[in-house]
């Protein structure tokens, strides 16, 4: 069985970001990148697939610049056999739906059984690429899922979702796209063999032109990008705790009126 | 109607809409004066649900009522949804963020070949262009987008938009067009409710209450849901008092776990890290109680006191009683 995995590279949360001088990105200088961390949920359940089922092969997907190829190192240093890197300034200011278009025809490409993608990219957080990969796709989809088990014969997967108060179970019939929730595993990490290997392993290039031709405009567009506002500073309240915590309620009451 | 302000009606899943339409809708009206519409995909509505629309200031109720659009799949929702809004052209599709709705916006948009802004914080309508603002990169930075075309396509972050007023007696005019379901892909299993704390959800409450590591145990969260009970809040949590297991996931706030805007946000042996405060900055008032003077949530707090917390949440916990019932 094959298993893509649609994997974002994003700054580090830790890293300061800054706005760029056109206003609309962000400074890349000094930044730290890392794959997303739902994505690592996907790819370590991906691989949790293929140990289970004692076969398949694993393959890393990513849209983006150069620096993406280090992500898609560490993913094939956590195990996946392959990577494939959508390259090409085309896709400089893809949106969600243009980066699902893009995702979509590799898929249909390399006939993937099923699509492991993160519930979100935690530096746009959009949300979005995952359920229009699977409209794109004409494919069922089971969003933010904490468990699933593919059945003997590769035919469909029982996935659990996250919902608002509980969990709610369906089988869906394979092709399908499942979007990893924080709570589906814990990522492993990459040994020094599994380090040492990915040097090895492939990474394919492909160019707009390599997925059957023009990049479709975006349909969102980035008009600014600014700083959060700063919050006013706040007060510490003085005091013993009896008297302190007296002041706080009367504050939260009387001046903040949040209560 | 061509130009329609759709607001997608988030319910109980036992016919009544939740109280974060009014925030949609108020939105909705203040964009698009007399042009807001209610669509409602759902098993069954009820009178009361419909009416509480129509005092919210809904001017049109367009009801998809069918047994196949519960439990919700994607797939069956987009396909009824999408030829509503091939028949209708509406200008602009708003729903509030939830974890169904974010999915099915977002495959409705690529449905209809449209722009989909997530998790807005805020909207303008700039000539004949609307620019959302929503909090990207943890919250640090705010991103402004506009749509290439309509229907706009955006999610609305819960509590953060002031919510309409109900006006008795207001009705909606409500239309029952026959609602087709597609044989879904996704078979039903079954659904696993939570042991429910009795507190309000996490993501819709207006005052959330969050312990960290410094809660120390599992056992200590008790104390958290007293005050909870007292003052009407959600309990959630940090990472690290997840990971440690004293805390089911689902109460995770954060990057990686839900992200809250309530009126009131009170941290309880929270250290403020950056993963955590990308999910809470965006609270209207935020409370910090913390041992160590050093703890950066102090500089994103309005209030802080520098205390034991296992003092404090007792002591708060009794003033707040007393408040409270006078
Ligand atoms: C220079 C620059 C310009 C941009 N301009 C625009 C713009 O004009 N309009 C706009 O809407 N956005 C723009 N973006 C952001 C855009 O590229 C988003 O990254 C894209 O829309 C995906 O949304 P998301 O990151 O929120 O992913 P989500 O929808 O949150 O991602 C969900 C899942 O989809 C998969 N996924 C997402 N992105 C990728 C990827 N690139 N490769 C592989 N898998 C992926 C992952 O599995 C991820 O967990 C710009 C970004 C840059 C760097
Ligand atoms: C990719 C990634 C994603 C992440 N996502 C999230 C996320 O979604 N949510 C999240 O919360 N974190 C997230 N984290 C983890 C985050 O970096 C922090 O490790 C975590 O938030 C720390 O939790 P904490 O504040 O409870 O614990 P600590 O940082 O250990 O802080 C405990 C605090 O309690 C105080 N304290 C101890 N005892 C008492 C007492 N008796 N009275 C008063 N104060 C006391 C201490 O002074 C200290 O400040 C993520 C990290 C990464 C790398």
């Amino acid at each position: 069985m094959k298993i893509l995995v649609t994997i974002k590279q994003v700054p580090d949360t830790a890293t300061q970001v800054k706005v760029a001088a056109d206003g609309k990105t962000i400074d890349t200088t000094g930044i730290t990148w890392i794959v997303s961390p739902y994505d690592e949920f996907a790819v370590e359940e991906a691989l949790r697939i293929k140990e289970k089922r004692g076969q398949g092969e694993v393959v890393a997907v990513s849209l983006g610049p150069d620096r993406v190829k280090e992500a898609l190192r560490s993913c094939l240093a956590m195990g996946c056999d392959r990577a494939i890197h959508l390259n090409d300034p085309a896709w400089a200011a893809a949106d969600t739906l243009a980066t699902a278009r893009a995702l979509a025809a590799v898929i249909k490409q390399e006939s993937a059984q099923l699509v492991l993608c993160g519930r979100q990219a935690i530096d746009d957080d959009m949300g979005a690429v995952t359920a229009q990969l699977a409209e794109l796709l004409g494919w069922p989809c089971a969003y933010w899922i904490m468990e699933e088990t593919i059945d003997a014969d590769a035919k469909s997967v029982r996935a659990a979702r996250q919902v608002e108060g509980g969990l709610e179970v369906f089988d869906l019939p394979l092709p399908a796209v499942l979007a990893a929730q924080k709570g589906l595993n814990e990522p492993r990490y990459p040994t020094l063999k599994g380090i040492m290997g990915a040097k090895k392993k492939e990474i394919k290039d492909l160019k707009a032109s390599d997925l059957g031709g023009a990049v479709e405009p975006s349909q969102l567009s980035v008009v600014g990008l600014q700083a959060l506002p700063p919050r006013p500073p706040g007060r510490i309240i003085q005091g013993d705790v009896p008297t302190a915590v007296k002041e706080l309620v009367r504050s939260l009451r009387e001046d903040a009126k949040a209560i | 109607m061509a130009g329609a302000f759709w607001c997608i009606v988030e319910d109980d899943r036992n016919g009544s809409p939740k109280k974060v339409m009014a925030e949609v809708i108020g939105e909705a009206a203040r964009l698009a004066p007399g042009r807001v519409e209610a669509v409602w995909l759902t098993d069954k509505a009820s009178e009361a649900g419909l009416k509480q629309l129509g005092e919210w200031g809904a001017a049109r109720v367009v009801l998809l009522e069918n047994a196949a659009f519960a439990p919700y799949r994607s797939e069956v929702w987009v396909a009824a949804a999408a030829e509503l809004a091939g028949k209708e052209a509406p200008q602009a599709i708003l729903a509030p963020v939830t974890s169904r709705q974010r999915e099915f916006v977002a495959r409705l948009a690529a449905r209809l070949g449209v722009g989909l802004a997530a998790d807005c914080v805020g909207f303008a309508l700039e000539g004949d262009k609307l620019v959302a603002t929503r909090p990207v990169y943890a919250g640090k930075l705010l991103s402004k987008v506009t749509w290439a075309k309509a229907p706009w396509v955006a999610t609305l972050r819960p509590n953060v938009f002031r919510p309409a007023e109900a006006q008795p007696g207001k009705t909606a005019s409500v239309e029952r067009p026959a609602a087709t379901a597609v044989g879904a892909q996704m078979k039903f299993v079954e659904r696993r409710e939570e042991v429910s704390t009795g507190l309000p959800e996490l993501t819709e409450a207006e005052t959330v209450i969050s312990g960290g590591r410094g809660m120390k145990g599992p056992e200590n969260y008790v104390i958290l849901e007293d005050l909870g009970r007292v003052i009407g809040a959600a309990v959630g949590a940090s990472r690290a008092a997840v990971d440690a297991g004293w805390r089911p996931h689902r109460f995770q706030i954060g990057q990686t776990g839900r992200t809250i805007s309530p009126k009131l946000y009170l941290g309880f042996g929270v250290s403020g890290a950056i993963q955590h405060l990308a999910g809470m900055r965006t609270s209207k008032v935020i409370v910090a109680i913390n041992k160590d003077p050093e703890a950066p949530i102090f500089k994103i707090a309005d209030y802080g006191i520098v205390a034991d917390l296992f003092e404090v949440v007792p002591e708060l916990t009794k003033e707040f009683k007393k408040l409270l019932e006078k």
